[in-house]
Formats: structure tokens, C-alpha cells, sequence
């Protein structure tokens, strides 16, 4: 019993009891329910924000415990979107276009039906063939499969190529957000076949669920989104822990140590990236249906930083620090950018929160960055009176000044 | 008849009194009186070429006058007159051959010649061989350029003619130039034209090809398989390729009647739709009809009753196909000077092809050196002393604000720039030096959070830059003497603002060395970034070289930031645009060396020409193939074009 999984991550129970709690009191509160305390766009915002809290863990996974800084997870995430959001778009394209047709006098042929869908689907971009990458958006289990298969194969090849060749620390990170800003280049070209700058719209809409109304349709999200966070910090969790999880931070610390002592680094660190690529790639699937809407704008490198200052403010290293980190930044964001908070006046000047928001955030992101490397996950350092050992080295961190144990040459 | 006899009074009146042998302009145009009343375009032309072919003095200005709306006929004996209106309905008559003023006249009894715009470009090319004799050089070279702008078959002659006599040789080697043109597009002699064509052969010249391309413009034609075409052939196509798709010869076919019209699927449909009796189309029943065969089958039952019109099967076009041919044919009929013409576009075509990759090449050298001007300042943070700036981007936007802040203040654009140069050195070396005391010198030995913590300051200057401009574009304009472009010939041509950019560029290049090798600062600098501690001992303050060194970096990214927003729109985001190809520049060149900058920007910016060249409808993909390249060229050289060695290269 000592040695289980549950009883050496207590944590692990805490977080799954608190989003349990979590999912059923917005339940209870939602207008599904009737109570009608919360808006059903507050549901998809929360319902968003658990998506969010699943790609947080998965950059805290890449960077927290393995050390890669990855600037391009939510690139994957925007992949796992545009995969479900071909089939959305593809499936609620042809209800309507089969609805309209259903009253010429001749029946369509299944040729014209697709040439209609393809018409009404590529219009905006002044086509109207079903390109290649369109193949499969007929069929929902494919396109499921490929919300899985893209992120991982892009991130499997990219991987390979960078670790492989040695690429570490910044370079990495540079190359990373390359990748990431030729990926959102490449989308926003009209002849991509994902609609250029209009990118794939009316994601809300599921397919054959007509009769169920948005209230309903946010809760299930919501739950899906749940369950794919649980499932997925429980996954992490198992992955950190153990055996696996200390190569891997051994390999934050100091990555030639660990190919000394004979571990096949590159694969640990591929194995790493290909499935947080994979967990990025789910959540963006969960998280688009909600947002309505993915454009390559999503997929521009600025998201990715910001996926790493969520991280970095909630505390990396720690699972839920990410999941806390995603949550507060983006809600407490969205509640400042949505101009719902009151400017203040400076005499001559009024500071307007839309405007000033983003200043604060990037200086707050100094300000953590400088003076609690922990984020806000520290706080539960500080609470329960854990103290990291005293090692007089410099701060914890992946690089040079990571775990310097100069106590034993001293 | 009594108009007629009339005139015809009048004409000889006017013969008789003037001297006896000579014509003058009036007789000419009473003779031709009918047509220039009448003024009709089909007819006027005899008059309009008498006229030009008298060689009288005063039919330049005749020609003036009638094509300005200037010229009346007194009703009373048809003769012809310029004059201006004066008061009380009147109008001041002149006479034509010597100016005399002839009288004050009442409108009512004249007749104002009108002629339309037909007409007045008839008198307009008549009166371009006076243009081109005229004695001011000015008007000549203004006829010449109008005939370059609109040339026609009628002003071959006249320019030929005024050759001769052309005293200004520039003028006239313009006028021999222009007769080469026009004898190629209009001559009727071949064998002139086709020496012409030779004479021209290998021209860069723009207006050389604008005449030469004209004459092998093809049209398709299609024509029985048995006959021999007349026409001057360029070629045959066969249908089905990709030079001519069978849909496209079928329609040629169709468009030439000799082929029926094939039924469109929507006409189909439409003849199935009226033909549905009890729910079926000729005993299929309608909702079976979603597949092409129903259809097929429905159809054909239809035609079997007479219901339809037959439809065009895929063999019937095979057939009509076949039995006819396809070819492209030349609009000028002359096979020799089409032959001769494809010989000397094709000479033009390899020196064009020759300057265009110089033009390309120059185009790539101003880019590399922009992207040389954004990443020098990196390379200095980044590579002499390992901190990574991602705020880097920022300083050149905020170098490129204070150009604007300095021109609002200072009018002058000359005056402006001079100040704004140095203006710019210093606030951005100082937001340098601001940010390594407060921020940077914390996380030395953290590079990944130093990155963070500088995207961070990044957001951060953004949204102030927003709040305090605006989110719409500055403009930042240069200096008059930097306007224009540097132009070799009609194909190779650089902007004066690229220049000054490369010129910067090398300045900088020259600064850098100087400043690294030469000088006291330099000497510290490459031995803390050696190393610290040994340094350290030897009495330099690494923490003063190091925030020097940052300011001295971030001070050339703002100085980047003015010469970058004379061309570019200066916004909040003038930074975020350049920091990747920045990062990438620094990244390939080779870290640590102001060599592989150099190096890494040149290949940057001759690879994204390249590419833009190869693939010119799309600037987009060209930086994703771009970026895609510098991924894979990262996984054969990791440490850049020029990596360092030993221990400065670290791990």
C-alpha cells in the first residue's frame, strides 16, 4: 500500500477530488440545471479554460520536468483543432447542403452533393475542390484518429531532427518557435486548403445535435474537458513518477550526466515531446468546439510564449502549478481585456485595463520570473512548510546554474 | 445644285484672286470642301492626306486650328477661316495663310467645323510629321514620346522623312530608334522588316519588346484534318494535352460551328425534371435518379422518344475531335518576320534573363543587409555574451518611434534623420543598460528564463507603444535626396533608401570590428565573454562590460530601428516582424561571430529572394519553405555557418 501510485503523489487525489467538485458545482449553477447562476458563456469559458489547464500540464511536462523549453505546443494544440474542425465543418456542411438539395426535383447524385459541400465550404477562398488534406474529414473516426496522428507525427519528425543533432537550451527554443511561425505562415496562405485567414468557423455546431440546445451541448464539453484534464494529469502524473519521471529530470538537470550513465537520452526527450505533443493536440480538439472558431492567428508563436508564462507564473515542475498557472493568467486575462474592470483615474490620465492589462502581465512576468522562480505553486511550499534542501547552488533551472552542488567540492 | 454652283463661284473667285500659279490652303480645302463639311471619319482622310502632302506652309496651322474646334466657314461663300469668339455674338475672323485678320462676323452667319474625335485623331497623326519638324526640340521630343505612346502605321512616313534634318543628334538617334519600332510593326516591305528586327535583336529595352511581343501573338484556330491552313502557322496542338484539353478543343468546335453543343448536366436535369410523369422519369422513378447511370439510362429513354435532343457522347467528340486539327496561328501573316522575331526575343529573352538574376541579386544583397542591420544587435547580446533579447525586436521599434518623435519636432527630413541616428543610439542604449542592471544581469546563468523574463519586457514595451501611438502605422519619411532609384537599364534598377541601408550596414560591420578589436572596450568584452572569472582577476568589472556591451547592442538595434522605419510602416509590431528572421540570422551565421552574421544574413536574404523568385505569386509560402530550409540546414551544421572552436564555443 506504501508503495502505490496514489499514496506517493497525494497530490494526484487532492487535484482529481477538487476538479470533481469543481465540474459538478458548475453543473448545479449552470442554466442546463435550471439555477442559471452562470451564463452558458461563462460554461464554455470554463469549459475552455480546463483545455487550456490540459496543454499547460503538457508544457509543464516538456519544460518543468524535461527541460525543453518548446515554443510550439500550441501549434499542436491548433493542429488538434483544425483535425476536429475539418470533420465539424465537413459534417454540418452537408446536413445543410443535403436539407437544401432534398427539394430540387431530380436528387443529387452523391458527386454533386460533395461538389456543393466543396463550394460552399472553399467559396471564401475563391475555390471549390476538396483539397488533399480533406481526404478523410468524411468520417469522424479518422479525423479523430488524426487529431492524434498529426501533432504526434509532426512533433516525432521535428523532434528527431533537433535532438538528434544535438539542439539544446535556446536553440531549441528558437527553432521550435521557427517551426511554429512557418506552420501559422503555411495555414494562412489561401491555397493551403484550410481556408487561409478565415480558417474553419461555426466549430459550435455538432453535427446531428441540432435538437440539443447550447446550454446543454456547453455542460457536455465541459465534462469531456474534465475528463480529459483528470485523465490527462493522471497520465502525467504516472509519467513523472517512477522510475521514467527521474531520468527525465535528470535530464533537465544535466543532460550529459544522464548519457554517461548510459540512458538513451534522445528517445527519452522524443518520447516526451512526441506525447505532449499528442496531449496538446486533444486538448485543442476539445477546446475549439467550445471557441466556435480556429484561425492561424491561433497558431502564431505569441500563444505559445503565452503557454509558457502560464506555466512559468504557476510554477513549473509542479503538475498542478501549470493547471493553476493556465487558469488564473487566462481567466484573470479574459476578465481584464474584456473590459469589464473599472479604469482608475490619474488625474490627466485614465488608465484604461484594456490598454494597461497586457503591460502588467508582461511585467508581472518579470517580476515572477526574478523573484519566484516557484510561480504560484510556491505558495503551497510555503503553506505547508516544505522546504527544498539547501544546497547553496544556484536556482533550480535546466541549464547551466541547474543543481549546482557545489557543497561537494567546497 | 445651287449650293454646288455656288461654291464652285466662289472657288474660282478666289483662284482668280490670288496669284495666278500657286495653291493655297484655301483652295486646297475648297476643294475638298465636301468632305470637310460632311467631317465623317471613313471619308475625311483624302482631304486630311492633300492637306499634309501640300507641303504649304500654313496647313500646320490649318491642321491646329481645325482640330482644336477653331476653324468656321462663312455660309456666305463656304470659306474657311480660324477665329476666336467675341462679344455680342461675334467672332473674330483670321485668314489662314498670313494671319490678316479678317472682320468681326456675327455667329449667325457662320459655321463652326466640329469635328469628332475620330476625325481629330486623323488631324493629330497628320500633324505629327509638323511636330517632329517643328524648330523647338522640346515639342519634337514631346511628338516623338507620343508617338512611342501610341505608335500607328501613318506616322512611319513622316518620321522617316523628318530624319534627315534633325540638327539635334540626341533627338535624332531617339527618331532613327523610333523608325526601327514602327518599321517592325508597320513597314510593308518585309525583308525592311526583318533587317529592322535583327538590328534590335538582344535590346533590353522595354519598348522594343512591347513591339516585338505583339507580332507572335497567337490565336487558336481549329480547321478540317484534310486542309492545309493559310495562315501563318506557330504551331499544331494536339488535343487532350496539356497545351489544349479536350473540353477546350470541343468548345473551340463548337464556337466555330462545326460541332453541336454538348448538354450541359444542369440542362439535363432540367429535361429530366420536365418529363416527370407520376413520379418517374420515363418509367425509373425519381428517387433512383442520385446516380449517373439512372440518369444515363432516364436520359436516353427520353431521346429514344424524342422527349430530348441527343446527347453528345464522349465518342462522338473523340470523333469530331479527330477529324479536325488544331493550331495556334501568328496575327502577323509574314512567317519570316515571325521567324525573325521569335530569334530576336529569344537573344533578348537570355540578356533579360542574365539582368534579372543581377536585378535579383541586388534585391537579395538589400534584404541581407536589412536583416544584417536587425540581427548585429543580437548578435552582440546573443552571441558575445549569450543572453538571449527577446525584446530585441522592441528596441528597433522604439529606435524607429524616436524618428518620428524627432521629425514631428524638426521639419527638415535631412536635418531629422541626422538627429534622429544618434537620438536613437542613446534611449535605446539606455533602455539597454536599464534592462541588464534591473533584469538581465539576475538570470546569467538561467538563459531559458532570461528569454522569458525578455518576452515579458517584449509584451510589455508592445502595449505601451500601442497605448501611446496608436495602433495605426507613423510615417517616418526620408529625405528628398533619398527618394528616386538607382536605374542601369529597364530591367536592373535599386531604390537610393536600399542603398543607404547597405551603406549603414557596412558602416556598422566597420564599427563592430573596430570597436571589438580596437578599443579598450572590445578587448574587455571578448575576455569576459571568454571567461568571467579570469577576467575578473586580471581587474576588468564584468558586471560594467557586460552592461556596456548590452547597451552597446541594444543602442545599434535602435539606430537598425530609424533606417528600417524610413521603408517599413513604423507600428507597435515593427519589431515582432523582424525578431524571428533575427533570431534565425544569428542562429545560422554562427553564434558568437560577427563574420557568420554576415554570413547567415546573406544566405537568409538571397535564399528568401530566391524562393520569392521561384515562387513569386506567394511571399507567404516563401517563408515558410524559408524557415522549413533553415530547420534542416540547423540539423547538418548545429552550430551555424562559421561555428567557433574550443572552449569560446561552449558545451
Amino acid at each position: 500500500m506504501e508503495r502505490s501510485f496514489i499514496f506517493r503523489n497525494p497530490s494526484v487525489l487532492i487535484f482529481l477530488g477538487c476538479l470533481a467538485l469543481f465540474t459538478l458545482g458548475v453543473t448545479m449553477m449552470s442554466e442546463a440545471a435550471g439555477s442559471g447562476l452562470i451564463s452558458t458563456s461563462f460554461v464554455k469559458t470554463l469549459g475552455k479554460t480546463l483545455c487550456l489547464c490540459l496543454v499547460a500540464i503538457a508544457m509543464d511536462l516538456v519544460w518543468g520536468y524535461c527541460g525543453i523549453l518548446s515554443l510550439g505546443h500550441f501549434a499542436f494544440f491548433g493542429l488538434g483543432g483544425y483535425m476536429i474542425g475539418m470533420w465539424l465543418m465537413y459534417a454540418r456542411t452537408r446536413d445543410i447542403v443535403v436539407a437544401s438539395l432534398a427539394n430540387a426535383a431530380i436528387p443529387p447524385t452523391d458527386q454533386e452533393i460533395s461538389d456543393a459541400i466543396g463550394n460552399q465550404i472553399f467559396g471564401v477562398v475563391g475555390s471549390a475542390e476538396f483539397p488533399l488534406v480533406w481526404a478523410f474529414s468524411s468520417s469522424l473516426t479518422m479525423q479523430l484518429a488524426l487529431v492524434i496522428l498529426v501533432p504526434g507525427l509532426l512533433a516525432l519528425v521535428f523532434g528527431w531532427l533537433a535532438f538528434r543533432s544535438r539542439v539544446t537550451g535556446v536553440y531549441l527554443s528558437i527553432l521550435t518557435q521557427a517551426m511554429t511561425l512557418a506552420l501559422a505562415l503555411y495555414l494562412f496562405q489561401n491555397d493551403s486548403g484550410l481556408r487561409g485567414n478565415n480558417g474553419l468557423s461555426g466549430l459550435q455546431n455538432i453535427p446531428g445535435a441540432d435538437a440539443v440546445p447550447q446550454s446543454v451541448m456547453s455542460l457536455w464539453f465541459l465534462w469531456a474537458s474534465a475528463l480529459a484534464l483528470g485523465l490527462g494529469y493522471l497520465l502525467a502524473a504516472w509519467v513523472v513518477s517512477g522510475k521514467f519521471g527521474s531520468v527525465i529530470r535528470g535530464i533537465r538537470d544535466d543532460e550529459a550526466r544522464v548519457r554517461f550513465l548510459g540512458y538513451p537520452v534522445e528517445s527519452f526527450k522524443l518520447f516526451i515531446f512526441v506525447l505532449t505533443a499528442i496531449i496538446a493536440g486533444i486538448a485543442g480538439a476539445l477546446y475549439y468546439p467550445q471557441a466556435g472558431i480556429i484561425n492561424p492567428a491561433e497558431v502564431a508563436p505569441i500563444a505559445s510564449i503565452y503557454l509558457a508564462v502560464w506555466v512559468a507564473i504557476g510554477g513549473r515542475g509542479r503538475l498542478y502549478g501549470a493547471v493553476i498557472g493556465a487558469a488564473f493568467v487566462s481567466l484573470v486575462s479574459s476578465w481584464f481585456t474584456g473590459g469589464q474592470v473599472p479604469g482608475f483615474s490619474l488625474g490627466a490620465y485614465t488608465v484604461n485595463w484594456v490598454d494597461w492589462w497586457q503591460v502588467i502581465l508582461g511585467l508581472s512576468f518579470v517580476m515572477v520570473t526574478l523573484f519566484a522562480p516557484k510561480g504560484i505553486g510556491g505558495l503551497v511550499d510555503l503553506m505547508t512548510g516544505a522546504r527544498a534542501p539547501d544546497r547553496h547552488g544556484a536556482d533550480l533551472g535546466p541549464d547551466k546554474g541547474s543543481l549546482q552542488e557545489q557543497e561537494a567540492t567546497q | 445644285m445651287r449650293v454646288t454652283l455656288l461654291a464652285l463661284i466662289a472657288l474660282c473667285l478666289s483662284v482668280l484672286s490670288t496669284t495666278a500659279q500657286d495653291t493655297t490652303v484655301q483652295d486646297l480645302m475648297q476643294s475638298h470642301r465636301a468632305v470637310i463639311e460632311k467631317g465623317s471619319r471613313t471619308t475625311i482622310e483624302p482631304a486630311i492626306s492633300a492637306l499634309a502632302e501640300s507641303g504649304l506652309p500654313a496647313v500646320q496651322r490649318v491642321l491646329q486650328k481645325w482640330q482644336a474646334k477653331d476653324m468656321w466657314q462663312r455660309n456666305a461663300d463656304g470659306l474657311f477661316f480660324y477665329g476666336a469668339e467675341a462679344e455680342d455674338r461675334q467672332v473674330r475672323l483670321f485668314d489662314f495663310a498670313d494671319d490678316a485678320e479678317i472682320g468681326l462676323f456675327p455667329k449667325s452667319e457662320l459655321t463652326q467645323l466640329k469635328p469628332n474625335s475620330g476625325v481629330r485623331a486623323l488631324i493629330g497623326a497628320a500633324l505629327v510629321q509638323f511636330q517632329l519638324a517643328d524648330p523647338n526640340p522640346e515639342r519634337r521630343r514631346a511628338a516623338l514620346l507620343a508617338i512611342q505612346r501610341d505608335p500607328d502605321a501613318s506616322q512611319l512616313a513622316p518620321l522617316r522623312a523628318s530624319i534627315a534634318d534633325e540638327p539635334d543628334t540626341d533627338i535624332r538617334a531617339q527618331k532613327e530608334r523610333l523608325a526601327q519600332l514602327l518599321t517592325i510593326g508597320y513597314d510593308k516591305d518585309e525583308a525592311q522588316r526583318i533587317a529592322a528586327i535583327e538590328a534590335v535583336s538582344g535590346s533590353l529595352s522595354l519598348d522594343v519588346r512591347a513591339t516585338l511581343n505583339p507580332l507572335l501573338q497567337t490565336r487558336p484556330m481549329v480547321a478540317p484534318a484534310n486542309e492545309t491552313p493559310s495562315a501563318n502557322v506557330a504551331r499544331f496542338l494536339q488535343p487532350g494535352t496539356a497545351d489544349l484539353s479536350a473540353g477546350d478543343a470541343y468548345a473551340m468546335l463548337v464556337e466555330a460551328g462545326l460541332a453541336t453543343a454538348r448538354a450541359t448536366e444542369a440542362d439535363r436535369i432540367a429535361a429530366l425534371a420536365a418529363n416527370i410523369e407520376n413520379g418517374a422519369v420515363a418509367g425509373i422513378p425519381v428517387a433512383q435518379l442520385n446516380t449517373t447511370e439512372n440518369r444515363d439510362r432516364a436520359y436516353a429513354a427520353l431521346v429514344a422518344a424524342d422527349k430530348a435532343p441527343p446527347f453528345v457522347t464522349e465518342a462522338d467528340v473523340g470523333n469530331a475531335l479527330t477529324a479536325h486539327q488544331f493550331f495556334e496561328v501568328y496575327s502577323d501573316p509574314s512567317a519570316a518576320v515571325t521567324t525573325a522575331a521569335a530569334k530576336a526575343l529569344a537573344a533578348t529573352d537570355r540578356t533579360v534573363g542574365f539582368n534579372q538574376a543581377l536585378d535579383l541579386a541586388l534585391d537579395a544583397l538589400s534584404l541581407a543587409s536589412i536583416f544584417f542591420l536587425a540581427a548585429i544587435g543580437l548578435a552582440i547580446t546573443f552571441g558575445v555574451m549569450g543572453v538571449i533579447n527577446m525584446a530585441h525586436g522592441e528596441f528597433i521599434m522604439m529606435g524607429a518611434y524616436t524618428g518620428y518623435v524627432v521629425q514631428q519636432i524638426i521639419p527638415d527630413y535631412t536635418v531629422s534623420i541626422l538627429v534622429a541616428l544618434p537620438a536613437a543610439f542613446a534611449i535605446t542604449f539606455a533602455a539597454g543598460v536599464a534592462m541588464e542592471r534591473l533584469v538581465i544581469r539576475w538570470l546569467y546563468n538561467r538563459p531559458l528564463e532570461t528569454l522569458l523574463a525578455t518576452f515579458g519586457i517584449s509584451i510589455a514595451l508592445q502595449q505601451i507603444a500601442k497605448n501611446i501611438f496608436g495602433t495605426q502605422a507613423r510615417p517616418l519619411t526620408s529625405p528628398a535626396w533619398l527618394d528616386g532609384a538607382w536605374v542601369l537599364n529597364d530591367v536592373v534598377s535599386i531604390s537610393y533608401i536600399r542603398i543607404a541601408i547597405f551603406v549603414l550596414a557596412l558602416i556598422f560591420l566597420g564599427v563592430f570590428l573596430f570597436i571589438m578589436k580596437r578599443t579598450r572596450l572590445g578587448l574587455e568584452t571578448r575576455a569576459v565573454t571568454q571567461n568571467p572569472r579570469m577576467a575578473a582577476s586580471m581587474g576588468i568589472n564584468p558586471d560594467r562590460v557586460n552592461m556596456l556591451t548590452f547597451g552597446l547592442g541594444s543602442g545599434i538595434a535602435g539606430i537598425a530601428g530609424v533606417a528600417i522605419g524610413l521603408f517599413a510602416k513604423v507600428t507597435s509590431e515593427l519589431g515582432s516582424d523582424y525578431i524571428v528572421q533575427s533570431f534565425m540570422t544569428v542562429v545560422v551565421g554562427g553564434v558568437g561571430n560577427i563574420w557568420g552574421t554576415l554570413a547567415g544574413a546573406a544566405m537568409i536574404g538571397f535564399l528568401q529572394k530566391g524562393i520569392e523568385w521561384a515562387n513569386p505569386s506567394n511571399t507567404l509560402a516563401a517563408q515558410t519553405y524559408m524557415i522549413i530550409f533553415i530547420i534542416i540546414f540547423i540539423q547538418f551544421r548545429p552550430r551555424g555557418i562559421i561555428a567557433l572552436k574550443g572552449r569560446a564555443a561552449g558545451d
